[in-house]
C-alpha cells in the first residue's frame, strides 16, 4: 500500500491535507532535496511538488526519473504557474522523439 | 564511416561475419519496431498528458485562488485547527503494465471514508464559507492529479527508453551492419584471389614437372 505526498512552500500545499495527501512544507530548497529523498525512499509512489521548489532542486527530481515509482509530479504553488511542469512535458517529447512535434502550434 | 577494423581472412572469419550481419539485420528490424509501435503509444500518452496537466494546473490555481480568499477572512490559527485532523485518507495500489518492455505504473486509489466527497475535516462553525468552497474545488481536482501522476511517470519512462531504442537502432543500422558487411566483402576477395594464386601455382608446377619428365625445351632445341 502505497501514500501521496506533496512538498512545497506551506502556502501553496496545506490545503491538500483535507483530501487525505501527506503534505511536507519545507523552508528552502536545501531542507527541500532531503525531504525528497527521503519520501522517494519511503512508501510514497507519488510525490507532488511545486514548480517552484522542482526549479531549485532539479538534479534530486532527476534521479528519480527513471526509476518506476516514485512519480514526482510539478503542480503550480499558491505564487502562479511557472510553466515549469509543461515545459518538462516539451522536453520528454523532445527527447522522444528528436524535435518537438505537438507543442510547437 | 567506421575505422576499418583488420580482420583475418579466412573462412571461418567469413561464416562469423555473416552470422553477425544476419543477427544485426534481425536485431535491427525487430528494435525498429520496437521503436515505432512505442513512438506510437507515447505520442497518444503525451497528448493525454498535456491535456491533463492543463486540466490540474487550472483547477490547482482556481483552488489557491479560492484558499488565498479563505484565509483572507479567517486567521491563520483557525485554518491550522481546521487542518489539524484531517478526516480523509487516500490509500494507494500501485500495479505496473508492460507496454512495449517498458513497465509503466497504474495507480488505483481507494479513499478511507465511503463518501469521496466526505472531505471537510472541521465543522462548520468557525470557518468562513469561502474555506468549503475552497475544499471542494481541489478535491474536484484529485481524480485528474492522480491520472496525471501515472500518464506522466509513463511517459518519462517511455521517452527514455525511446530514446535508448533509437540509439540501438542506429547503431546497428549505420555502424554494425556495414561494417559486418564490408568484412565480408573484404574476405570474399581475399579469399578468392588466394585461390586464383593457388591455381597459378599449380599450373606452373604442372608446367614444370612435365618440362622435367619430357624435356621440350631441348627436343626443340635439337630440332
Amino acid at each position: 500500500m502505497y501514500k501521496i505526498a506533496v512538498i512545497g512552500d506551506r502556502d501553496s500545499i496545506y490545503g491538500f491535507a483535507t483530501l487525505g495527501l501527506d503534505t511536507f512544507p519545507v523552508l528552502n530548497a536545501e531542507e527541500g532535496a532531503r525531504k525528497l529523498d527521503e519520501l522517494a525512499h519511503s512508501e510514497y509512489a507519488i510525490i507532488y511538488i511545486t514548480e517552484q521548489l522542482q526549479g531549485r532542486i532539479s538534479s534530486t527530481v532527476e534521479k528519480y526519473r527513471d526509476q518506476q515509482l516514485p512519480a514526482i509530479i510539478p503542480i503550480p504553488g499558491v505564487n502562479g504557474n511557472t510553466g515549469n511542469g509543461m515545459a518538462a512535458v516539451k522536453r520528454l517529447v523532445e527527447q522522444a522523439v528528436g524535435s518537438d512535434i505537438i507543442f510547437n502550434n | 564511416m567506421a575505422t576499418k577494423k583488420q580482420v583475418n581472412p579466412t573462412r571461418m572469419e567469413l561464416t562469423k561475419q555473416k552470422k553477425k550481419l544476419a543477427t544485426a539485420v534481425r536485431g535491427h528490424k525487430l528494435l525498429k519496431d520496437k521503436r515505432d509501435e512505442l513512438m506510437r503509444q507515447f505520442l497518444e500518452l503525451v497528448r493525454e498528458n498535456r491535456a491533463l496537466r492543463e486540466r490540474v494546473e487550472a483547477g490547482i490555481l482556481r483552488a489557491n485562488k479560492d484558499f488565498v480568499l479563505a484565509r483572507a477572512g479567517m486567521d491563520d490559527e483557525a485554518v491550522n485547527a481546521a487542518f489539524m485532523a484531517p478526516k480523509q485518507n487516500v490509500q494507494l495500489e500501485a500495479d505496473s503494465r508492460n507496454v512495449m518492455s517498458v513497465d509503466v505504473p497504474v495507480f488505483r486509489f481507494r479513499t478511507r471514508t465511503a463518501d469521496e466527497n466526505d472531505i471537510y475535516s472541521y465543522g462548520y462553525a468557525f470557518t468562513s464559507s469561502d474555506l468549503d468552497g475552497a475544499v471542494t474545488s481541489l478535491s474536484s481536482v484529485l481524480q485528474d492529479m492522480l491520472k496525471l501522476a501515472e500518464v506522466e511517470k509513463s511517459c518519462q519512462l517511455m521517452a527514455s527508453e525511446i530514446e535508448k531504442t533509437r540509439r540501438r537502432v542506429n547503431a546497428l543500422e549505420h555502424v554494425m551492419i556495414p561494417e559486418a558487411q564490408e568484412n565480408i566483402k573484404y574476405i570474399q576477395m581475399k579469399l578468392d584471389e588466394n585461390e586464383r594464386s593457388t591455381q597459378i601455382r599449380l599450373m606452373k608446377v604442372k608446367d614444370m614437372m612435365l618440362e622435367e619428365t619430357h624435356h621440350y625445351k631441348e627436343k626443340m632445341g635439337y630440332e
